[in-house]
């Protein structure tokens, strides 16, 4: 969605370096031909049945139209039918290829982890699993795979971790941002521990149906609306992880923030820090600024960035956060996808860029 | 060592200039004996007999180090209440006028016509036992969130009070704030000329946060910060502005370090989603230039001068903040009520000229 930017000249050294884009979403072409297969029958009955009930009135999609079929660019839609980023040749053709892409971490997204049903949503979860191994990773070694987890469900979220956590395929756990309750409660704790325990980032990708209202005051009308508010519940998030002391008590734990834009982080690191000052009592279990644990444990990808006109304000906002701490991502295969020709200012040095675009990524994911 | 807290490092010590207007500043609260005499006949009667005895909201409990700043507390009720804010900000700090928020928790009561009764009584209440007492003092109207229709009808019935010089809401509703709902209580305020004052709360009917109930009093302050913005957006977003042109609201104990971040998203997503809700035609940013302010306690940033200078410049409009102490809610130490890194004209024009614009009630007593 870079409406007001203009294309920057590549020069010829970048041209080389591959980059590492830390969200994008493949699709399984239909639920039959490629998640069925790793369902037991009862499940596929189930679902022919009932369907996939997320915490929403709607028996298919959102309370929330989006502005796109699917949400997705409508040159996204692979020629031979399917859904998008639902062909890897497509995909491949599209993005990985001419973007020069070498590392593309898959986030899938819309089934599995919110559904209400809790042994329905780990059925599908160890099933999509089980489909970005067989369909993706183990056909492009340019993608790795997310471990998607019904995180209601913390022992059945230990035991896909421990399963996948050991495969060179899968990089991350993956949770979405709307929690039934706020990330630091204690019962999303033993997720943490396995993660950090098996050297996993935990990423917090966008939306989820976690049964509450998506603002503190209630549901408001239009999709724009639900869009803003996914960077203030990961604001929320962070703010519940932090004062609860989930760092403190878990410090190898890595959380990486996806689809929320990165620009909002240094004011809510301010405002934690001034709140925390004051209230020692409660907070007497949080024995350091909340700015140098989020310093320590937060990664954001960058997508969707932020355009203010005058472009320094954005490279001194990524100052204030940190240049290691932001990932590319470009949301392939969604409509605000961020072209990375044209993500970045042009007076930014030639490492700020390389870690940017890869070097970033490969440390947080112990890639080479 | 008192472990409740620590004391902050000095900041910014700048002197209040003459005439500044401090634009959120907090009375205590009445006791029940205080109120009761201010209240309708059958609510007093019904508060005697079913032994309510409070309904201050748990979003500032009382003896909580941001509620009040530990030099400023002293003993209760409305008389000593207003010599400490005489000794302390009017006399001691040097503000010329202070616009009072008063922050009992009428807003919260499920019974509609109870938080009409309490409202109504509360106005009253403000009106004889504060701005009566000391003519530097104005008010917001606290109007019942529960019900737009009674609020308006209590609007209607203190506006000819010019002391009353806006209309209070709190941040987290029960419906976001920008619905058509609400619109009766912004018709009435545009009427009578008052700006809508939305402060930190919550009327409870949610947890604070899109995430359900926050685990302490720390994480519902500060959602505060994120319930402004999708309260922001709401009021954008839904047309208010379009409907009310002439309305101006002010966020209060907002922050407004957020804003640029805010802005920057909001703009982007209104280009590309703005078929959407086509009666959106000017970009967020603009609306907020023309539409809404901010007060600038508390100031979520550095104590660095260099540091706040940038978050200014990427605010980028000096117009849009409001000088608040936010008085007497633990917002900075000593009277360095204005962070480092100000220039003198933004100065000026937070304490003087933008209040005046934004209230047209204080241009009469000026």
């Amino acid at each position: 969605m870079n409406v007001q930017t203009k294309p920057e000249v590549k020069r010829a050294d970048e041209a080389k370096v591959g980059i590492a884009d830390c969200d994008t979403h493949p699709t399984p072409k239909s639920l039959e031909a490629e998640i069925y297969p790793f369902l037991t029958q009862h499940w596929r009955d189930y679902i022919d049945t009932y369907g996939m009930v997320q915490r929403i009135g709607f028996a298919s999609g959102t309370q929330y139209p989006k502005g796109q079929p699917r949400a997705s660019r409508r040159d996204s839609f692979p020629p031979d039918g399917g859904p998008p980023a639902s062909n890897l040749a497509f995909m491949q053709e599209q993005h990985l290829d001419p973007h020069n892409v070498d590392m593309a971490v898959s986030i899938p997204l819309r089934i599995g982890q919110a559904l209400n049903q809790a042994e329905l949503a780990v059925a599908v979860c160890s099933a999509i699993n089980d489909w970005q191994e067989h369909f993706w990773t183990s056909k492009d070694k340019r993608m790795k795979a997310s471990i998607v987890m019904a995180y209601e469900n913390a022992d059945a979220c230990i035991e896909q971790i421990e399963k996948h956590a050991p495969k060179d395929d899968f990089v991350q756990v993956s949770m979405l941002s709307r929690t039934p309750e706020p990330m630091g409660h204690r019962k999303y704790w033993p997720i943490y521990e396995a993660a950090a325990a098996n050297d996993m980032p935990v990423a917090v990708h966008a939306f989820g149906y976690g049964g509450n209202p998506v603002t503190g005051s209630g549901w408001p009308s239009y999709y724009i609306e639900d869009m803003m508010a996914h960077s203030m519940s990961c604001a929320g998030l962070i703010t519940s992880m932090v004062y609860e002391g989930v760092f403190e008590r878990i410090p190898k734990l890595k959380l990486v923030i996806v689809e929320g834009g990165i620009s909002w982080l240094p004011s809510l690191a301010w405002r934690l820090d001034r709140i925390w000052e004051k209230n020692r009592l409660e907070l007497s279990h949080v024995t350091r600024p909340p700015s140098e644990l989020m310093r320590d444990h937060i990664w954001l990808t960058s997508q969707p960035i932020e355009e203010p006109d005058t472009r320094r304000h954005l490279l001194e906002t990524i100052e204030w956060i940190g240049w290691e701490k932001v990932l590319y991502a470009s949301d392939y295969p969604h409509w605000d996808f961020d072209d990375p020709k044209h993500v970045l200012p042009a007076n930014v040095s030639k490492e700020q860029r390389q870690g940017f675009f890869r070097d970033n990524a490969m440390k947080l994911y112990g890639l080479a | 060592m008192d472990t409740r807290y620590e004391s902050a490092p000095r900041e910014g010590s700048v002197k209040i200039l003459t005439g500044a207007v401090d634009c959120d500043v907090h009375p205590a609260s009445p006791s029940k004996a205080e109120i009761l005499p201010y209240l309708d006949p059958y609510l007093a009667e019904s508060v005697l007999q079913r032994g309510i005895e409070s309904i201050e909201s748990v979003h500032y409990p009382p003896k909580a180090p941001i509620t009040v700043r530990e030099d400023w507390r002293g003993p209760a009720g409305a008389g000593p209440a207003l010599e400490r804010m005489q000794a302390h900000l009017l006399d001691g700090m040097g503000v010329g006028t202070a616009i009072l928020n008063p922050l009992m928790g009428v807003q919260l009561l499920m019974n509609e016509d109870m938080g009409a009764g309490f409202a109504r009584g509360l106005n009253d209440f403000i009106a004889k036992e504060w701005l009566d007492r000391d003519d530097r003092l104005r008010a917001s109207i606290v109007v019942p969130q529960q019900n737009p229709k009674l609020a308006a009808e209590e609007i209607e019935r203190m506006a000819a009070d010019r002391r009353f010089v806006s209309v209070l809401l709190l941040t987290a509703s029960e419906l976001p704030l920008g619905k058509r709902y609400y619109w009766p209580i912004y018709e009435a305020a545009e009427k009578h000329g008052l700006p809508i004052a939305i402060h930190a709360g919550s009327m409870y009917r949610h947890g604070t946060t899109g995430l359900g109930w926050a685990g302490s009093h720390s994480q519902d302050y500060a959602a505060n910060g994120v319930n402004f913005q999708t309260t922001l957006t709401s009021l954008i977003i839904e047309g208010v502005f379009q409907i009310h042109p002439g309305l101006k609201v002010v966020l209060s104990e907002s922050g407004i370090t957020w804003l640029p971040a805010y802005l920057w998203r909001l703009d982007k997503g209104w280009h590309g989603l703005r078929m959407l809700t086509p009666w959106v035609t000017k970009m967020p940013r603009e609306v907020v230039a023309e539409h809404v302010r901010f007060t600038t306690a508390p100031f979520d940033a550095p104590r660095n001068a260099e540091t706040v200078a940038k978050i200014v410049d990427h605010i980028g409009n000096d117009d849009l903040f409001l000088f608040s102490t936010d008085y007497p809610h633990w917002q900075f130490d000593g009277d360095h009520a204005v962070p480092d890194g100000f220039s003198d004209d933004l100065i000026r024009k937070m304490m003087i000229d933008n209040p005046r614009a934004t209230w047209s009630r204080l241009e009469e007593s000026a």
